[in-house]
């Protein structure tokens, strides 16, 4: 610390002088590279490459830790001390915010605000769209003003996170070991595919897959799929319970490696999949299809969230960090790995033609498309699985989901987990 | 000199199970823990099912495995102890059992899986030498699985112990046998087994607390089909579930202390170490 003496203290005040008439960035530039921000979420999408693109542009530290969606919660939860920015997704929100842990951001500072897609906004994404089941984005986006601890159902001005990434999941597929068109979600519970499907072990996302599987078997049509009733629940588990000691699944993945590599082996040709698991199953050279199902895709979104703790310097940090994120260098680098950024139209400034035609407009590739890594995805030719933004974010079902009953859940995918 | 001891076992073992059986009467929501004194965590712990089929399957583990690892472990010992002459090749033996044990546990459970998979290279060769048409599925993500690296893991805490009380098996007692008309089994029956117990009652006792707390094997190894203690426990406090996990924990630290209490009743391990 420096000592404090009269010449520091005018130096000051001139420095506060020449900020306040010559506008703020001036002090900024001086102290920014001092700034350091600690953003933790989940692998998807921090990455090492997005901090050192900050530090190039911005000037400021953003430490990364990648943890499991359940070690965010927990750590969003729990140690509020521990981070600055959470990178979480919205159905994490759901839990977290009422904890406050994080702060509400005011939207006339985000430059880009009025491009953010509508799934995010009023929860359409055209204005004839209707809204999916689960925990649409918009639902936990807003909150009533600066000290919110609730949610609104209207754009307030205050949001609980700023949307980042999102995108719309379906099943993955082995072709050439199936040999055969696959259209439903029900073909997951075939007994054509006895020992050889699989579901994830995340019981708030698995739920759903079950429950889009449910209804595409005709068993049951929820009244909402992201709120199960107790005995909707009970069915569920009842239907998936019988599959599983038929012998039906050869395994239950967690993390994304393990999916990678059940579906990269061949121990398993049909199972919930992510869509970077995919692509990396792809990359090594075994076919893999990210299968799009006549009865639309399950879809979640994650967003960036301010520690509540967080003020000054470091919060005006952050607000270039948020708006920097916007601003479409990010958002071309999660589009070319297959996810949708929220300002899609800042992404294409930073993405090819080809790119852009591929991974958003569903159009043939006319080149190589490869990974931010240096992998090819596509061939010249070759059309994205689901095709456009709008086929795809279009056909959404339903979105994860966080449940009035989620504890009963829990406790009946335990028993699944045992049975 | 007992202070220090008394302060370690203290802040790190007695505060934090003290703190693990408040906790378990508690009340948690999915974001936050309400302190209360309610006895629902062990209600529903004790009302499911699903608790007791969990406990069978731990007890199931540990027991087979239990079974496997005492066998090659005793064998291997009594190999080195009895049949090895030399003290030289004895250490250098003993060092070889030891060399797999120089890499991790994840990695030496984990290494198994490629080799058991459905396209792996137990199922191609048993395919390549015509001993059976289709390829084995109960060899990945099975039981099966399960107790292999439960064994392969840990049978040499049963060597160590074993072999340990067996080099100290006075040999003048196995030539008295031999010379009072003992055959072979007898001597291994009436003189080396009856020697043996602490040692082999302290390789039960690292054995069966190492499986019945284990919770990453059976994940692994059973492709997240089976459960056992651990996974219940690991799966609550996943989903931020800390009281019911305390709950889980408190009843599993007490099976476990009453089990070895249990073993510990057959042999005093101070009487005879």
């Amino acid at each position: 610390m420096t000592k404090l003496s009269r010449r520091n203290v005018l130096k000051g005040g001139a420095a506060f002088a020449a900020g306040s008439t010559l506008g703020a960035p001036m002090i900024w530039a001086q102290n920014i590279k001092d700034v350091t921000l600690r953003q933790f979420g989940t692998g998807v999408s921090n990455l090492n490459d997005v901090a050192n693109k900050v530090k190039e542009d911005l000037g400021f530290t953003l430490e990364m830790t990648a943890l499991d969606s359940d070690s965010v919660t927990q750590r969003a939860a729990t140690q509020p001390g521990s981070f600055d920015i959470a990178d979480i997704e919205y159905w994490i929100c759901k839990k977290v915010w009422p904890t406050g842990n994080l702060q509400a951001m005011d939207t006339s500072k985000i430059k880009n605000y009025d491009k953010i897609v509508g799934i995010f906004r009023n929860g359409k994404l055209t204005p004839d769209s209707t809204i999916a089941q689960g925990t649409a984005p918009h639902t936990v986006g807003f909150t009533e003003g600066p000290d919110g601890k609730g949610f609104v159902d209207n754009e307030s001005g205050w949001m609980t996170l700023i949307p980042t990434i999102y995108n719309a999941d379906t099943l993955g597929i082995r072709p050439d070991l199936i040999g055969r068109p696959i259209n439903n979600w029900s073909e997951l519970l075939n007994p054509e595919f006895k020992g050889k499907a699989s579901i994830l072990d995340i019981s708030s996302i698995g739920i759903m897959d079950m429950a889009m599987v449910v209804e595409s078997m005709g068993e049951y049509t929820y009244p909402d799929k992201g709120n199960m009733t107790r005995e909707e629940i009970d069915l569920t588990m009842k239907i998936f319970t019988e599959a599983k000691q038929n012998g039906q699944f050869r395994a239950f993945w967690k993390s994304f490696d393990e999916s990678v590599n059940l579906m990269a082996s061949g121990e398993v040709v049909i199972q919930s999949m992510w869509s970077p698991a995919i692509t990396a199953v792809k990359s090594k050279g075994v076919p893999c299809v990210y299968q799009p199902l006549e009865e639309g895709y399950r879809s979640w979104g994650g967003g960036i969230g301010l520690s509540a703790a967080l003020s000054g310097l470091e919060r005006d940090a952050a607000y270039e960090y948020i708006n920097w994120y916007l601003d479409g260098w990010v958002g071309g680098y999660l589009m070319r790995q297959g996810y949708y950024s929220a300002v899609p139209e800042t992404s294409k400034n930073y993405m090819s033609e080809n790119e852009w035609g591929y991974w958003f407009e569903g159009k043939p590739a006319t080149d190589i498309i490869t990974s931010p890594t240096g992998d090819a995805l596509a061939q010249a030719g070759d059309v994205r699985d689901g095709g456009s933004f709008e086929e795809r974010m279009g056909a959404v079902a339903c979105w994860n989901a966080v449940m009035d009953e989620n504890q009963y859940m829990v406790r009946k995918w335990n028993e699944f987990i045992a049975a | 000199m007992a202070l220090p001891i008394m302060a370690v076992l203290v802040f790190f073992l007695v505060l934090p199970i003290i703190m693990i059986v408040t906790v378990s009467f508690w009340q948690a929501t999915e974001f936050s823990i309400i302190p209360a004194f309610d006895l629902e965590n062990y209600e529903f712990l004790f009302g499911s099912n699903v608790t007791y089929r969990v406990f069978f399957n731990t007890f199931k583990y540990a027991f087979i495995t239990w079974v496997f690892t005492l066998s090659i472990g005793f064998t291997v010992a009594y190999f080195l102890a009895f049949h090895i002459r030399s003290l030289t090749w004895q250490i250098a033996l003993f060092l070889l059992c030891t060399i797999p044990f120089w890499t991790s546990n994840i990695i030496r459970m984990i290494s198994w899986i490629p080799f058991l998979g459905r396209n792996g290279i137990a199922n191609s060769t048993l395919i390549s030498w015509g001993v059976i048409e289709e390829p084995l599925d109960w060899l990945l993500f099975s039981d099966f699985a399960v107790i292999l690296a439960f064994v392969h893991l840990y049978t040499l805490f049963m060597v160590v112990p074993i072999f340990n009380t067996m080099m100290r098996i006075d040999k003048s007692l196995i030539e008295a046998a031999r010379d009072a008309g003992a055959s072979g089994a007898q001597i291994l029956w009436n003189v080396i087994i009856p020697l043996t117990k602490p040692g082999i009652m302290i390789g039960t006792i690292f054995v069966v607390t190492l499986v019945m707390g284990d919770f990453i094997t059976v994940r692994f190894m059973s492709g997240s089909r089976s459960a056992n203690v651990g996974r219940l426990i690991s799966n609550d406090i996943a989903l931020l579930a800390y009281p019911s996990a305390s709950a889980t924990a408190v009843v599993l630290l007490l099976t476990v202390l009453i089990v070895i209490g249990l073993m510990l009743r057959f042999v005093d391990i101070r009487k005879e170490l």
